[in-house]
């Protein structure tokens, strides 16, 4: 009986698994064939406005790239807090438990929120608001990369650093995070893989632009939201450069993805 | 000469009821070795950890009682439980050093490893550190096996070689005592050995405490003993008088082997 049980179990899961993974394999089939030959030389030479993707290449780049300035060092400063100045605190804990919620945020309520509170008072979508969001939602990932990389950093070398007379401060930035280096950056990378291909945090927040533009005063052209739009559009021209721009995005998500795994794997 | 004393001291870890260190006097003499032997869990580590308040690094624990050190500039005996300051702990840190049970290298450069502690203590010079560290890691008798990779990550050594490191790491800043829990608990015998000679020539510059489980070690290279049971100093003398012609039974069954 419990064999059969057991051949059962064992060929759901392996059915459910072959949907998933079926679904996966054809979106990743649609995507290559449909985006590979949409990609030429063109799009990333020529702004969207022309039929490219330069700008929002660019754009997506910028977004990104600030969203990291904001959020690394606010969550890396928070989750040394939590792991080594944290001791005995009853807020602790509380803070480290909403920090979890925050990451499984939607992040369309993200891109609200600061759609309130940068969009709504100045009148228009701009740079700012959206390189913000994606700031927003890297922060709990980062927070929580910290607090478990600084965790795993045996409590000896912390001693050790102490009693030859180190401040604790000095203990924590010179040791401490050294040693929890590639874990940290390892966490960073895939934070980014995370916000750099959001959509809705952007959506409110940048809003899309046809043309160059790197002032994050104004309207802000990114690939991801300018995905969104194409592809609705009933021009075949530009839902063609859409799938270009997904594919762009997706091979580019794979690789840093790759990137953090071939890191954790060759940590020590 | 003493360099440390030790005055009706006890040690209550954070939420404990019970204190893990009653009422313990001993001396430290000076340039000499002082073993602290017992059983596991009979409070020898903490005391240990008590001489440079490295249990400072966790809230809630309690001292009580005093522990004097020699400062000798003014040649008078300072209770280090009074100290305070963070500078005031920091600057006990210098003169106490300390080498744990595992190899504890910084994550950095042989060379860094060294120059850290000196680095702390203001020099700046590159000449002056560069004859500092030689001398430390000649000190710790590891030049030899790493002057040629200086610039080498220190957790690249072996487990020994690394232990040795953080000797040579803790005497560059000169401290005055040195304690040493278990440090040779994780290594293989001929690095233990190796370190067992290290102790044995350090001590002319340096007064060692050290922690140990092996009995013969402490036989080998101490010259006071002090016998430790439950949280109490049960007995101490010179190391032969110990091992030899303990005044405790308790002494005496433990060094026998009887239990522990």
């Amino acid at each position: 009986m419990r064999l059969i049980v057991n051949k059962i179990i064992l060929l759901l899961s392996t059915i459910s698994a072959l949907i998933g993974l079926g679904f996966l394999f054809w979106i990743l089939v649609t995507l290559t064939v449909k985006g590979i030959g949409a990609i030429d030389l063109h799009i990333f030479t020529h702004d969207l406005v022309d039929n490219g993707l330069r700008n929002l290449l660019i754009g997506q780049f910028v977004l990104a790239f600030i969203a990291v300035v904001i959020g690394v060092p606010i969550g890396m400063v928070a989750g040394i807090y939590l792991q080594e100045y944290s001791f005995g605190n009853k807020y602790a804990e509380f803070i480290r438990n909403l920090s979890d919620v925050m990451m499984s945020a939607p992040s369309i309520v993200i891109g609200t929120f600061v759609y309130a509170i940068m969009v709504n008072p100045i009148g228009h979508q701009n740079g700012w608001a959206g390189a913000v969001a994606l700031g927003i939602m890297m922060i709990p990932i980062v927070v929580r990369t910290t607090d478990d990389m600084l965790g795993l950093v045996p409590k000896e070398l912390r001693e050790a650093g102490v009693a030859i007379g180190a401040p604790k401060y000095k203990v924590i930035f010179d040791i401490i995070i050294k040693a929890a280096k590639v874990g940290i950056m390892t966490g960073i990378l895939l934070a980014f893989a995370r916000i750099v291909g959001e959509t809705a945090p952007l959506l409110f927040t940048s809003g899309n632009s046809q043309y160059f533009t790197l002032n994050l005063n104004e309207v802000f052209p990114s690939l991801t939201v300018a995905i969104y739009n194409l592809a609705t559009m009933p021009d075949e021209n530009l839902v063609r450069i859409a799938w270009a721009g997904a594919f762009i995005l997706t091979v580019f998500v794979l690789i840093i993805n790759l990137l953090g795994r071939y890191f954790i794997k060759n940590k020590g | 000469m003493k360099v440390m004393d030790i005055k009706k001291f006890s040690f209550t870890y954070a939420g404990a009821s019970n204190p893990s260190l009653k009422n313990i006097n001993l001396p430290v003499y000076e340039k000499k070795v002082t073993a602290l032997i017992g059983p596991s869990g009979c409070g020898k580590s903490t005391l240990l950890r008590s001489l440079n308040r490295i249990h400072d690094l966790y809230p809630g624990n309690k001292y009580e009682g005093e522990i004097l050190l020699k400062n000798f500039e003014t040649k008078a005996m300072e209770n280090i439980l009074e100290f305070k300051k963070e500078n005031e702990l920091i600057n006990l840190r210098q003169r106490v050093g300390m080498i744990f049970q595992k190899p504890t290298p910084f994550p950095m450069s042989i060379y860094d490893n060294i120059a850290y502690g000196l680095r702390l203590k203001g020099i700046k010079n590159k000449s002056e550190l560069d004859g500092r560290v030689e001398d430390a890691l000649k000190g710790g008798a590891l030049w030899n096996e790493v002057k040629d990779r200086l610039n080498d990550d220190a957790r690249g050594l072996s487990g020994g070689q690394q232990q040795r490191l953080c000797i040579a790491r803790a005497i560059a800043v000169e401290p005055e005592v040195l304690l040493m829990d278990e440090p040779t608990s994780a290594l293989d015998p001929i690095s233990t050995l190796a370190i067992e000679e290290l102790v044995t020539q350090l001590k002319q510059k340096v007064t060692i405490v050290i922690v140990t489980h092996n009995m013969q070690q402490a036989s080998r290279i101490s010259d006071f003993t002090a016998y430790m049971y439950l949280g109490e100093l049960i007995e101490y003398g010179e190391t032969t008088q110990i091992f030899l012609n303990p005044q405790k039974k308790h002494t005496a069954d433990y060094i026998a082997g009887k239990f522990g």
